[in-house]
């Protein structure tokens, strides 16, 4: 299989995982989707620095475009070929269902995030919280609605 | 120097979103177990593709620029990293929206759920 045909495989293989499989239902959120905004942004930075500069180089045959890097065009964006953001994409998102699937069987779902520093006051984990959501938190689970 | 590329674009990439840890309060290193569960499968997942994409000439890596180190199956130590600075970027971004803007994913304890 080229390189192509897989990154759409594993980008299928990954919507299917969050919405059918884990039924974790990321891609439907918001907060997902903002997150992803920024992860493309400096994925777009930093696989453009590795293709651009040639430190990985992609075969011709594997991909939509041909081997030289161009800027915009050729099946590329950013030098880097378009299938990358496909594979990031796969690769961000499964990471992220596998967090929130594992969040929601109540491993360590504390300490939550937040707040910022500059909103000040304590670290949403309080002085209480050990952040290992142990003892109740696997019968806590199944009573979780909308499971 | 020059074969540190690689892994200079991996520091940027741990540095550039681990200030989030401190700055936002993510806390995903104090529920480091749950990212280790997290990113096990994906890093196996993603290693797998990565060795059957070297060995059909897919992508190819500068030697000059790498540092040369492989973890088998010809792929190199960086891939390795990338592997485990990506998710741990990802993570920090998502509880970085979280601990702006509050908004929830239903992963949160239940009493606090919406």
């Amino acid at each position: 299989m080229t390189y192509t045909e897989l990154a759409l495989l594993g980008v299928g293989l990954t919507v299917l995982l969050d919405l059918v499989v884990l039924r974790t239902r990321l891609l439907l959120h918001r907060a997902f989707w903002a997150a992803y905004a920024i992860i493309v942004f400096f994925q777009l930075l930093t696989n453009g620095v590795l293709t651009g500069f040639e430190i990985v180089r992609y075969s011709g045959d594997a991909i939509m475009g041909s081997s030289a890097p161009a800027f915009i065009g050729d099946g590329r964006i950013a030098y880097a070929p378009v299938e990358d953001l496909l594979f990031g994409f796969a690769l961000v998102v499964q990471t992220l269902v596998w967090w929130v699937w594992w969040g929601r069987r109540g491993v360590q779902y504390r300490p939550l995030a937040g707040p910022p520093i500059w909103r000040g006051g304590r670290d949403s984990s309080g002085p209480a919280a050990s952040g290992e959501g142990s003892g109740g938190a696997a019968s806590m689970d199944g009573a979780e609605p909308g499971r | 120097m020059e074969r540190f590329s690689y892994l200079g674009v991996l520091v940027f990439i741990v540095v550039g979103s681990g200030w989030l840890e401190f700055g936002l309060r993510t806390n995903v290193l104090r529920r480091w177990r749950r990212f280790v569960l997290s990113v096990a499968p994906v890093v196996a997942l993603f290693l797998v593709w990565d060795a059957y994409a070297i060995a059909q000439g897919h992508w190819t890596f500068d030697p000059e620029r790498t540092t040369g180190a492989t973890v088998g199956a010809g792929i190199p130590l960086e891939e390795l990293i990338f592997f485990l600075a990506v998710p741990f970027a990802a993570v920090l971004s998502l509880e970085a929206i979280r601990s702006v803007r509050g908004w929830t994913i239903n992963d949160e304890p239940p009493e606090e759920a919406p």
